[in-house]
């Protein structure tokens, strides 16, 4: 049964289709709002069959085997991560103390595979999407461990399951003043981690002509395509999961836990259509500056019980 | 000297629409210097002008440049008028403006949308363009065709404008006021718009006078300059329209200028089919004797200059362009250094830049290290590289 659990439902398989459905729903959204028609749902699938059966280049300047290992790291990690927070949601019992940490480590190794990957293309385009996603990592990742483990303060575990327990017992996190600053700082993060506008200052593609990703093609590139998919669906899966008490598949809970995803993709969606991208100086400041206080400050706040 | 990483724009890349290359010169994300070359797109222009007869050649010149071309015949008919010494009847004036100016809305919102891409705004993008399609539906209702409208000859116009499509010119150019003002208020009172715009590649009015730029990347740098207002030709005189000038120089300040435009093209067009006057379209030009003669207009990219010599014969002696973008492109050198490689592509393309319209010679540079390869030398190349994969694959 944990197996299948891992396997099927609701962990690899699930997760791609449910990660390549949620591309279709963002790009509906997005050309719903850019007065478009959009494509249809399956887009994201044959997007990425196409890809599978199309020549994969690798450069002469490139070292081959980091170029080539990286969409790998990069998509398995992120299919581990969707496969444990979908078990996690299914039997909080069954996680694991410090499994949050790990999460945590999980989530950052796909920003990391990317920019190995593009520093070893030896495309200076690609170098310069590499540093930039660098820098951006740096930015992001601070604020968003701040609001982590204050969460992980509050309901005392360091487990998945434990918060997921917790927020069964005493309510959802984010109906409280602290919860609402940290789940603002904590979407703005996964934006960040999402490459998504106003962020996706390393993909830039009128600047640097998508750096990061400039010379991957075909298999690989379909392979670094589902990873960002996969994260279109873990990372708003791990915000339901701290702050609106995770997947909850038991009679109206379903109902209630595709409501909370699709608002929360729409949100991620609307973000990047209203927005120009930042400069990468403009985003450090910004998280830096303005969202690492944000998130002390629901840190403080939860400590002190509001 | 520390070592500068070369970033290679070009010459073909997503980037730009058109083929040229720069050369930045980078120290981590900022720009040290910058070099640009172009020459991809020599079409000898000039060379085919002078083999074609005069009215031939207003056809010629409308193919420059796919999105001002109106600008170039506009100029060049006005040249050819010069040396014969005539004037085309108000009706032909008041509908040139006309076209002039729709082609001025399209081509700012094609900026307008262009920069917002170039930012990573793909709704500014999207919304740009939707509106610039009613522009384009007034241009095939009046002229038959969305873009090269082929409505321009030495004399006066070819075809005239009927009842029916000055009405339906004069409700849809409302529709435009709209959306414009949208896509205005989205970008004057975005702060994140603000953020990326205001302070970037700055152009001072000292630098904009040393390169002489021209158009809206001038009247952006606090010049007060537009041909219309200060050469009347066409029907700029007997209408009520301003100049738009921003004091800053950025690229803030040249998109606002732009925008402005629009509103301003707007009231010129509505004004134009509302008083246009009845007559003659063509002053019937019979020969174009021999002398010299020079035209001007104001393209959406700035003053387009043509001069145009005559022998006596049916065909021009020698006919000479300068677009706009020759003025403006050197700017780069003021602009664009020490400012980070995120904005460069968006300076170049402040100035709307338009690279076939420029290119009126191609100099080869033999000196040096660097070879050039002749067609011979790519089909050996070519030939050798078949034979390698053809051997790798054992057959």
């Amino acid at each position: 049964m944990i197996i299948f659990n891992y396997l099927v439902f609701p962990g690899f398989l699930f997760a791609i289709i449910i990660g390549l459905l949620t591309v279709w729903y963002d790009r509906k959204i997005t050309a719903r709002v850019q007065w478009r028609v959009g494509p249809p749902w399956y887009q994201g699938f044959v997007d990425i069959l196409k890809l599978f059966t199309k020549e994969t280049l690798i450069p002469s300047t490139a070292k081959k085997t980091g170029f080539v290992l990286a969409p790998f790291v990069g998509f398995s990690t992120a299919l581990l991560v969707a496969a444990m927070l979908g078990v996690a949601g299914l039997y909080p019992k069954m996680s694991f103390t410090g499994d949050i940490i790990v999460l945590w480590y999980l989530l950052m190794v796909p920003s990391i595979a990317i920019i190995f990957g593009s520093s070893a293309s030896g495309n200076p385009i690609s170098q310069v999407g590499s540093s930039r996603e660098m820098k951006l990592f740096m930015s992001y990742e601070l604020p968003f461990v701040i609001i982590l483990f204050s969460i992980a303060a509050k309901a005392h575990t360091l487990s998945i399951g434990g918060i997921i327990e917790y927020q069964r017992v005493n309510g959802a996190n984010l109906w409280s003043l602290s919860g609402i600053i940290g789940f603002i700082v904590a979407l703005i993060s996964t934006q960040a981690k999402l490459g998504l506008v106003p962020f996706d200052i390393p993909e830039a593609e009128g600047e640097i002509a998508s750096g990061i990703i400039l010379e991957y093609s075909g298999s690989l590139l379909a392979i670094l395509k589902l990873m960002k998919a996969l994260l279109l669906y873990t990372l708003p899966l791990f915000l339901i999961t701290i702050f609106l008490g995770g997947m909850n598949l038991q009679g109206l809970g379903i109902l209630w836990f595709i409501i909370e995803y699709l608002v929360i993709v729409f949100i991620i969606s609307i973000i990047r259509n209203t927005n120009p991208r930042l400069r990468i100086d403009q985003a450090m400041n910004l998280f830096w500056a303005i969202l690492t206080p944000l998130a002390t400050l629901s840190g403080i706040l939860s400590y002190v019980g509001l | 000297m520390k070592k500068k990483t070369v970033i290679p724009i070009g010459p073909y890349h997503p980037l730009l629409e058109e083929p040229e290359f720069f050369i930045l010169y980078v120290d981590g994300e900022t720009v040290v210097d910058m070099d640009v070359r172009i020459g991809y797109n020599h079409r000898a222009i000039e060379k085919i002008v002078e083999s074609k007869t005069w009215d031939q050649d207003t056809f010629v010149v409308e193919r420059i440049c796919g999105i001002c071309s109106t600008s170039h015949p506009f100029a060049y008919v006005q040249a050819v008028e010069d040396v014969a010494g005539i004037e085309a009847p108000p009706r032909a004036q008041y509908i040139r403006t006309i076209i002039a100016e729709l082609e001025r809305i399209h081509s700012h919102l094609l900026w307008v949308g262009l920069a917002g891409h170039f930012i990573g705004y793909n709704t500014v993008f999207m919304w740009a363009w939707k509106c610039r399609e009613t522009i384009l539906d007034i241009s095939e209702k009046l002229t038959g065709n969305r873009n090269h409208y082929a409505m321009f000859k030495p004399g006066g116009v070819r075809r005239d404008f009927n009842d029916e499509q000055i009405e339906y010119a004069l409700k849809r150019i409302e529709e435009v006021w709209k959306p414009n003002e949208l896509i205005t208020n989205a970008i004057l009172d975005d702060p994140v718009m603000h953020a990326r715009l205001k302070g970037v590649g700055v152009l001072s009015t000292e630098d904009a006078i040393a390169y002489s730029v021209v158009g809206p990347t001038a009247r952006g740098s606090n010049l007060d300059w537009d041909v219309r207002r200060d050469h009347p030709y066409g029907a700029y005189d007997k209408v009520k329209w301003d100049v738009c000038v921003q004091p800053d120089g950025d690229v803030f300040s040249k998109a606002v200028v732009r925008l402005l435009e629009n509103f301003e093209s707007v009231k010129i067009i509505r004004q134009c089919l509302e008083n246009l006057p009845d007559g003659p379209i063509d002053a019937e030009l019979s020969e174009v004797p021999p002398g010299e003669g020079i035209g001007i207009h104001e393209a959406p990219r700035g003053e387009v200059f043509h001069y145009v010599r005559s022998d006596g014969s049916n065909m021009p002696y020698r006919h000479k362009v300068r677009a706009p973008t020759f003025m403006n492109l050197p700017s780069f050198k003021a602009s664009c250094i020490g400012e980070e490689i995120a904005d460069v592509a968006l300076i170049t393309a402040s100035i709307d830049p338009c690279y076939c319209c420029t290119e009126r010679v191609g100099v080869v540079d033999k000196s040096g290290n660097r070879s050039t390869l002749k067609e011979a030398d790519l089909i050996k190349l070519s030939q050798e590289k078949t034979e390698l994969i053809r051997k790798k694959l054992g057959k």
